[in-house]
């Protein structure tokens, strides 16, 4: 397969398997691309691409600029803070008047789940989901997916356990159908009060034993808790919530078996991972980083070659 | 569809002996010079070249490297069939360094075209000539030629020249096919 079987990147659940691994064997060749001496290729200089972010985002949102640049595509960024979107504006009616402006693709992120499904069915762009509220965040499960790959070899088969609040995170949700869709077994650890009612219909197992989850994993996610999304009390303090689910070199070590650390970042230090763990050799934080950069290249690449 | 022999297996053996010699009459030691060949079909051409050098002519120390052009091609979005990209693997800087860009077909120059842009990811080469092995005359897009070339051929645009290998099709040999 050389082509998507898609024309926007909503979320996972609408890619195919193959799509997936296409995304993977592309974004190998941006890595060594991204690796030489001048990290830039040509060939997005006839696309534009506008970047409109409705949420706060620092790596993502750099992540997105970066491998949009490096393909050498034009890029207008906004935030929603500085916009027009404040004197109450529609969502379709901002996006409109930036694609009036000869624009080819639009990645965005909103707090609303469906945003990016609503803003696809109503202009014509290419969309690229950056998240959107608490539903998915494919590009960020997708590197996921490949740091996995990188230092495990396969994903299939593998044993991945994400940590944290699940409720809130759409890293959670589009992580379990990606994992799930190339043959990982996928479960989830947290407090209970944070772990969705439905999840186990994904097929996804809870844990509620941090120590547990984690002798049984080859990977663990650790996700930050969205004190930001929180509007009731979910645990009694920040302080029991480390010494149920905190990820520290203590328990690593008392583990018989060495795990691959995962974080979509920003991390909270001292909360869901300690320093040591996040800085630690097992760790592949700042790989997650990288790839970032690389699959998001892969993503742009391919949405943008199905534009005619 | 009908194809005719252009160069047989032992016109392409005599060619790549005599396009090793010249390699090694314009560049001696190869001590500043490095082989690229063009993914994906120059590949092959490049290691046979590289393979003879050493083996044949006792020049050590070819530094060969493939280049792919995918990324850097004009058609991009322009084209029916989706671009398929391949390895690129230079372990090399090219600064400084007199670079030969090796590939089985000159047609357009527009893979020539691309790869000059390419090749100014990894420095700045200090001279850049291209050997092929099918130099298709009177088709060029771009003022583009050969410095080194195998055979020349008159090959009409529905006509379409096939460059088989040993190591991939199990035999040394070039057709020219046409479409009907």
């Amino acid at each position: 397969m050389s082509e998507l079987s898609v024309n926007h990147l909503l979320g996972i659940k609408y890619l195919k398997e193959e799509d997936i691994q296409l995304i993977f064997e592309t974004a190998d060749h941006f890595k060594e691309v991204i690796n030489r001496p001048i990290k830039k290729v040509p060939s997005l200089r006839d696309i534009t691409i506008a970047n409109i972010f409705f949420e706060n985002s620092t790596r993502t949102k750099l992540s997105f600029e970066l491998a949009q640049k490096r393909l050498s595509a034009d890029v207008i960024s906004f935030s929603a803070a500085q916009s027009s979107v404040k004197k109450g504006e529609t969502l379709i009616d901002t996006v409109n008047n930036i694609l009036a402006m000869k624009v080819d693709m639009v990645v965005m992120r909103h707090s609303h789940p469906g945003a990016a499904y609503f803003l696809s069915q109503h202009v014509k762009a290419s969309i690229v989901n950056a998240g959107d509220g608490a539903h998915e965040h494919p590009t960020q499960a997708l590197l996921d997916s490949y740091s996995i790959r990188e230092r495990l070899g396969d994903v299939a088969g593998k044993k991945v356990v994400i940590v944290g609040d699940i409720l809130h995170s759409r890293v959670a949700l589009s992580n379990i159908f990606a994992l799930q869709m190339q043959g990982a077994e996928v479960r989830v650890c947290g407090p209970k009060t944070l772990i969705p009612k439905y999840v186990e219909s994904l097929g996804v197992k809870v844990e509620s034993n941090l120590r547990q989850a984690l002798e049984w994993c080859d990977v663990a996610n650790m996700l930050r808790i969205q004190n930001e999304r929180l509007d009731v009390t979910y645990f009694p303090s920040t302080r029991e919530y480390v010494q149920q689910f905190g990820l520290t070199q203590e328990l690593l070590n008392s583990l018989n078996k060495e795990i691959v650390i995962m974080h979509p970042g920003p991390i909270n230090r001292g909360v869901e991972i300690t320093s040591e763990v996040a800085d630690g050799p097992h760790s592949v934080i700042l790989d997650q980083v990288e790839n970032g950069v690389a699959v998001r290249m892969a993503v742009i690449y391919l949405l943008a070659s199905k534009i005619k | 569809m009908s194809q005719k022999v252009l160069l047989n297996s032992k016109e392409v053996h005599i060619i790549l002996h005599r396009l090793a010699c010249q390699l090694i009459e314009k560049h001696l030691d190869f001590s500043s010079t490095v082989l690229i060949g063009l993914q994906p079909r120059g590949k092959y051409l490049a290691e046979r070249i590289a393979q003879l050098l050493r083996d044949e002519y006792q020049v050590n120390d070819i530094r060969l490297g493939f280049l792919d052009i995918t990324f850097f091609r004009d058609d991009f979005r322009r084209g029916d069939k989706p671009l398929e990209a391949n390895k690129t693997q230079i372990d090399f800087l090219v600064e400084d360094q007199k670079v030969v860009f090796i590939d089985d077909v000159l047609y357009t120059g527009r893979s020539i075209n691309a790869a000059l842009t390419a090749i100014q990811s990894f420095g700045r080469p200090s001279e850049v000539e291209l050997l092929t092995l099918i130099d298709r005359r009177f088709s060029r897009h771009l003022p583009i030629q050969p410095d080194y070339r195998g055979r020349q051929v008159d090959a009409i645009n529905q006509e379409k020249v096939k460059v088989c290998w040993m190591e991939n099709e199990g035999e040394d040999a070039v057709y020219l096919v046409t479409q009907h």
